[in-house]
């Protein structure tokens, strides 16, 4: 197989969620948006389940940075996921500080089932991001 | 932990293998721990692979399988199934995306998107290797289903739906049902008119207990999932009580001040604020427009029906589905675009056929009579510079039907059309043969080189290079110009954006696959139907419906859905009962019990939906979900990561 360069572009997992954002980065696919294919998801049921600990183990393991593309207000479990997604965030931010992790390498935003051109370019600034804080 | 693993990797056609190389996928995972079988397929989705697989999994002993395709959206419950069939519990099947995720989102990056795909595969692989034999959770679901906008395709999935048991609330955001079908006049094939298929689907609407029919209606809130929707409908009211006679009616019709644009009749004609689309629109009551009404009184002085006492009222329904039918609007030609809206005989296709509905024996537009009619196709579809690359594929049927009509309905009428390549698939093609028969001159050009409209004195001119006869430029005298108008998706997409469905590259919404899942959404519990999905003639309409209404009605008509069994688990020695879970819980699935001299968190596994958002916040992390363990998650992570 030929074409293509070998991509040094920066390591991203992002949680998806199954119902809201998994959807929308399909259809990133479908539309052919391309971004960096060192962006990787795992899909969880609802944003507010991801533990801080498996975000952590992710940056510990190699990754460049976690994104959570989150329900925000269209999540199918209710309302409070935002607020929660966002105090798991905060708690997750802390414990990267104390382990001297630059607390910008995880970013949410809200994604909705159809924001994949929004996914896009959240994923590529990051991966811009990643790319000048590492040099 | 499995030992016997099976992976097949698909190259969907050539969608995965023309930009990742399936094969040295299957070479990097082959010899991962576990994995005994390692395949390519052509389409793993095709039925003879689907026998292979069970073949492997039973002459194998296979204990977990990892399928790397599409969409967990498409074919996950195939692939769930396959395994099932061959005797292995079906929560030992992990699927992995390498489609969407990969091959078409990373289309520019052949190696790029191979790295990505081989890490991917590693992961279910190592999620694969964890999984447990697992039973679904079965919840309520409400065997009701709301079916969004009573056109063709609405009126009869609601027909289906109550015959088949459901409950149906068929909501309507215009006043009156039917849609654009009731708009339009003789319908092409069978002998009959869309005022006809209204009223013999408005009346076995009406006769059907099980449908409650909202008018003036529209969906304003949505919360709840898949078997339990609660939807908040907003109904206007129509200022009219329920009797009212014909002679009192027009009374009041004839003293309203008020003239607007008629867009039952795409504005070629007005109506007053009273109005009814023709007499005997569906539901036979007259409505008040309270946007354009003055509310001079003067209608009330002669008719004592008139109620402007009503209130817009708010109604709470609990649907276990919803069915979207919401149709289309016909593409509205910019201005200029073929002289539209700037010469005065330039019309579209739409309005033409009110037109011809409204002259009996002369065919009259703006007092002049027509015999001379030009025709210009794909206006507004099969665009070069536009948005609307598609084909609206209804309109060179209807077209040509309605040029046979009008010239078999008045005296002396040429038609002139000018095309870009015939489209009258299936059964329609007679009408093509029979229009050239009676003489209608057809006259061609490329998507490049359009026809040209202008006005020459009082004459208006149609121009055309016509690639038929070797580019040879031709000219028509036209006394009337219809610019045969394609179908666009609904201007208002409010609907959509509070259900989230997803809309695809035409801009309708959009299914989860075109050919194998074609009415469902990725909104679980949520169907779409007729033109609202793409441009459909009314037989197509149909079908649409009626398979969206079975779809609907299989989620809810047993009463209970079978829901993922991915809900809480308390590890019972972690737990230190503190409540936190009991807090994050939104649906109150904790309860504080006491066991071997401590109290701990139990899970009421009914209640639980799985969201997880307990996880996070238990401090001893106490909480995990079945089937997204700290032990998955981590190692799927671990297995992300290429060994360098």
């Amino acid at each position: 197989m030929t074409g293509g360069k070998v991509n040094n572009s920066p390591r991203i997992l992002v949680f998806s969620t199954e119902k809201i954002s998994d959807p929308a980065i399909d259809m990133a696919g479908l539309l052919k948006l391309h971004y960096p294919p060192t962006v990787y998801t795992i899909p969880v049921p609802c944003s507010s389940s991801i533990k801080p600990r498996w975000i952590l183990h992710a940056l510990e393991q190699g990754f460049d940075g976690v994104f959570i593309a989150a329900d925000g207000t269209d999540c199918p479990y209710g309302e409070s996921c935002t607020e929660k997604t966002g105090q798991l965030m905060s708690v997750t931010q802390q414990l990267m500080k104390e382990k001297g992790i630059d607390p910008a390498r995880l970013k949410m935003a809200a994604i909705c089932s159809v924001c994949s051109e929004p996914f896009v370019k959240h994923v590529k600034s990051f991966a811009e991001y990643l790319s000048k804080s590492s040099n | 932990m499995k030992k016997k693993i099976g992976v097949y990797i698909c190259h969907c056609g050539g969608n995965i293998s023309d930009y990742v190389d399936v094969e040295k996928v299957r070479q990097a995972v082959e010899g991962d721990e576990g994995v005994i079988l390692s395949k390519t397929t052509m389409f793993a989705c095709a039925d003879s692979n689907q026998k292979e697989m069970v073949d492997d999994i039973k002459d194998r002993e296979l204990d977990g399988v990892v399928v790397a395709s599409c969409s967990p959206k498409l074919h996950l419950l195939t692939f769930r199934a396959v395994v099932e069939r061959a005797g292995l519990n079906k929560y030992n099947y992990v699927h992995a995306n390498i489609r969407e995720q990969v091959s078409w989102a990373h289309s520019d990056n052949k190696m790029g998107a191979t790295e990505k795909a081989i890490q991917i595969v590693k992961a279910a692989i190592a999620k694969v290797r964890n999984t447990e034999s697992l039973e679904p959770v079965i919840v309520e679901a409400t065997n009701a289903v709301a079916v969004i906008g009573a056109g063709i395709a609405g009126m009869r999935a609601a027909i289906e739906l109550a015959e088949a048991g459901s409950q149906v609330y068929l909501i309507e955001r215009e006043f009156f049902v039917g849609g654009r079908v009731a708009q339009w006049d003789d319908l092409c094939l069978t002998e009959e008119t869309g005022k006809e298929l209204i009223t013999r689907l408005y009346d076995q609407v009406m006769s059907q207990k099980k449908i409650t029919l909202f008018t003036g209606a529209e969906v304003i809130e949505n919360s709840g999932s898949v078997g339990n929707f609660n939807l908040k409908v907003k109904i206007t009211p129509r200022h009219f009580k329920l009797r009212c006679t014909e002679e009192t009616l027009q009374q009041a019709i004839d003293v309203c001040p008020v003239e607007v644009p008629d867009e039952f009749n795409f504005n070629i004609t007005t109506r007053k604020a009273i109005y009814h689309n023709y007499p005997s629109e569906y539901p036979q009551l007259p409505a008040i427009d309270m946007k354009n009404c003055t509310r001079c009184g003067e209608c009330e002085k002669v008719c004592p029906n008139i109620d402007f006492s009503q209130k817009t009222e708010y109604l709470n329904l609990k649907v276990g589905s919803i069915l979207l039918a919401t149709g289309f609007d016909p593409y509205e030609p910019k201005k200029g675009e073929f002289g539209y809206g700037e010469i005065d005989n330039v019309v579209t296709f739409p309005q033409f056929k009110r037109i011809v509905h409204y002259c009996d024996d002369k065919l009259v537009y703006k007092g002049k009579e027509i015999k001379n009619i030009a025709y210009i196709y794909c206006v507004g579809s099969r665009q070069v510079d536009g948005e609307n690359k598609y084909c609206s594929r209804y309109c060179c049927t209807a077209i040509i039907h309605t040029a046979i009509t009008v010239k078999k309905k008045y005296k002396g009428i040429h038609n002139y059309h000018f095309n870009r390549g015939i489209r009258t698939y299936g059964k329609a093609e007679v009408w093509y043969d029979e229009s050239s028969r009676l003489g209608d001159i057809y006259l061609q050009s490329f998507e490049y080189d359009p026809p040209v409209v202008e006005k020459s004195g009082t004459q208006t001119i149609v121009r055309i290079k016509d690639m038929l006869t070797i580019d040879k430029e031709i000219e028509v005298v036209a006394d009337l110009v219809v610019l045969v108008t394609g179908m666009v998706p609904r201007q208002d997409n409010s609907i959509g954006n509070l259900l989230k469905v997803p809309r695809g590259r035409d801009n309708f919404f959009n299914e989860i696959h075109m050919k194998l899942r074609p009415v469902e959404t990725v909104i679980d519990g949520i169907t779409i139907a007729g033109a609202s999905q793409g441009p459909k003639n009314i037989m197509e309409s149909i079908n649409s419906g009626l398979a969206a209404a079975t779809k609907s009605f299989s989620l809810v008509n047993s009463g209970e859905l079978a829901l993922e069994p991915t809900v809480a688990k308390v590890n019972l020695e972690a737990c230190e009962w503190c409540g936190k879970c009991d807090e994050a819980c939104p649906y109150n699935a904790f309860e504080k019990v006491e066991t071997g001299g401590k109290f701990i968190a139990k899970v009421n596994s009914a209640v639980c939906k799985g969201c997880g958002m307990c996880l996070p916040v238990c401090p001893t992390n106490a909480l995990d979900l079945i089937g997204l363990t700290d032990e998955d998650v981590e190692s799927m992570i671990d297995a992300l990561i290429p060994n360098i």
